[in-house]
């Protein structure tokens, strides 16, 4: 089989392991519904613009950590030792980024309605908006599904994802946060050019440094 | 064996004595000598040799810690990976160094110890992730899968913090000077009298910071080998 061939093979792989156990994705659902619900009832429907993109990317981040915590995890040791003889590091972190990016942004787009529903506002540039989503969405997934793999060699602590992730996020999220506020206030796509190509060379690099990095993670 | 601490330059002693003549030069001409009167900043210019001479030897020790952190995965010689763990924890005290002047000298220039400014967040997630760099550390007790995966998360920040620090300030106004319109030294700004206690105290504090480092890194050694015996 050809490189991309299994990356395509293991992606669709995990995607049939995820839904042969619903469990764990319904729980992932109702964690986000559930942290939307607590900052519905904490606002009383008293929320401005800025507060609404914070708020929705705050909850994206800790649904997110919650979503790819498991992704190592979840592997049992037989798993593994399939993979470590049939796969390349290079094709595993491919496809565990790639499927945890599909995950991560329907996850968001859940998110989003869901925030619409309860907090209705109007977004002048809605197009920005969803591409502001998905770049977020492949840059969470690439810098928490390579901490995720540090993280599982790391004696498996729950809080070291969120220790070791956020830091590194910071530039991410900072840059995310002002782009969708300027998509929300209807800027020119002029106005947020700039931002957008810095979004894409950081997700760039991280994926790069991801599929640099992993296979000195994996050969341990 | 490694090639820093068997390297004869870290044994040497004339770079040492270099960083001692650069920073009593410093000490001394940072107070005595003279500087613009530049409104705003007035005397308080000083702190340039002092606070922004920190953030240079911290990016050194950073650059230090990716560069042997790289070295290490590459060769898997735990000497290597213990100039990155020291020289971590040199990056670790120049940052605290640099925040400490850096909050006093804007409590009177800005008025307030503490601002949304992007190089001052970018400096509050540097912290961070180079603690976090330590919490994993500690968090694996095999030396050598700990190297690695330290090793590993090193890099990776130092590229996020490289784009945190240097990057993402130049898209936003920044209250320092010589940025956003504030007064400061630039290249048409600082004068003549002023580089010449600059660039002294860049390269002594840098000196200072890797001498600090090499020693921290010859003790860990010796400790090291009085252990096997």
């Amino acid at each position: 089989m050809s490189f991309t061939n299994k990356v395509v093979q293991l992606v669709l792989l995990e995607a049939r392991l995820e839904w042969k156990n619903k469990q764990s994705i319904t729980a992932l659902l109702i964690y986000s519904l559930a942290s939307i619900f607590v900052t519905y009832l904490a606002f009383q429907q008293t929320i401005d613009l800025t507060t609404w993109n914070s708020l929705f990317w705050l909850i994206m981040l800790f649904a997110s950590t919650n979503a790819i915590a498991k992704s190592f995890l979840q592997d049992s040791k037989g798993l593994q030792l399939y993979y470590y003889s049939m796969l390349s590091p290079k094709q595993l972190i491919l496809a565990k980024i790639i499927y945890n990016l599909a995950l991560l942004s329907g996850l968001s787009l859940i998110n989003f309605f869901i925030f619409q529903i309860v907090f209705p506002i109007n977004i002048d540039q809605l197009g920005q908006y969803l591409l502001s989503i998905l770049l977020g969405s492949i840059g969470l997934s690439t810098v928490l599904t390579m901490v995720a793999g540090i993280v599982s060699k790391a004696n498996n602590n729950a809080a070291l994802l969120a220790i070791l992730g956020f830091p590194l996020l910071f530039p991410l999220l900072s840059i995310i946060i002002q782009c969708s506020m300027n998509a929300i206030n209807g800027f020119d796509w002029m106005v947020n050019q700039q931002l957008f190509i810095v979004l894409i060379s950081l997700n760039l690099i991280t994926v790069l440094l991801s599929y640099l990095l992993f296979p000195y993670l994996w050969r341990e | 064996m490694d090639s820093f601490t068997k390297n004869k330059i870290a044994r040497a002693w004339w770079w040492k004595i270099i960083a001692i003549i650069c920073l009593v030069y410093t000490c001394y001409y940072g107070f005595i000598g003279n500087v613009p009167a530049m409104v705003v900043l007035h005397e308080t210019i000083r702190n340039l040799y002092f606070h922004v001479t920190m953030w240079m030897a911290m990016m050194l020790m950073m650059l230090i810690n990716a560069i042997y952190s790289i070295k290490y995965l590459s060769s898997l010689n735990k000497y290597d990976d213990l100039v990155a763990e020291e020289s971590g924890k040199m990056a670790m005290v120049f940052s605290a160094a640099g925040l400490i002047t850096g909050m006093v000298w804007a409590n009177y220039t800005w008025g307030a110890p503490w601002t949304n400014d992007p190089q001052l967040n970018g400096t509050a997630a540097t912290i961070l992730m180079y603690a976090a760099y330590f919490i994993l550390r500690n968090a694996i007790p095999d030396e050598n899968k700990k190297a690695k995966i330290a090793g590993v998360y090193a890099i990776f920040a130092f590229v996020m913090m490289f784009v945190f620090i240097m990057v993402i300030p130049k898209m936003y106004n920044s209250l320092h000077p010589g940025k956003g319109g504030n007064p400061g030294f630039n290249k048409y700004d600082l004068d003549s009298d002023m580089r010449m206690v600059f660039y002294p105290a860049v390269i002594g504090w840098c000196l200072l910071g890797t001498w600090l480092m090499s020693l921290k890194v010859r003790i860990r050694r010796i400790k090291e080998i009085t252990e096997e015996n």
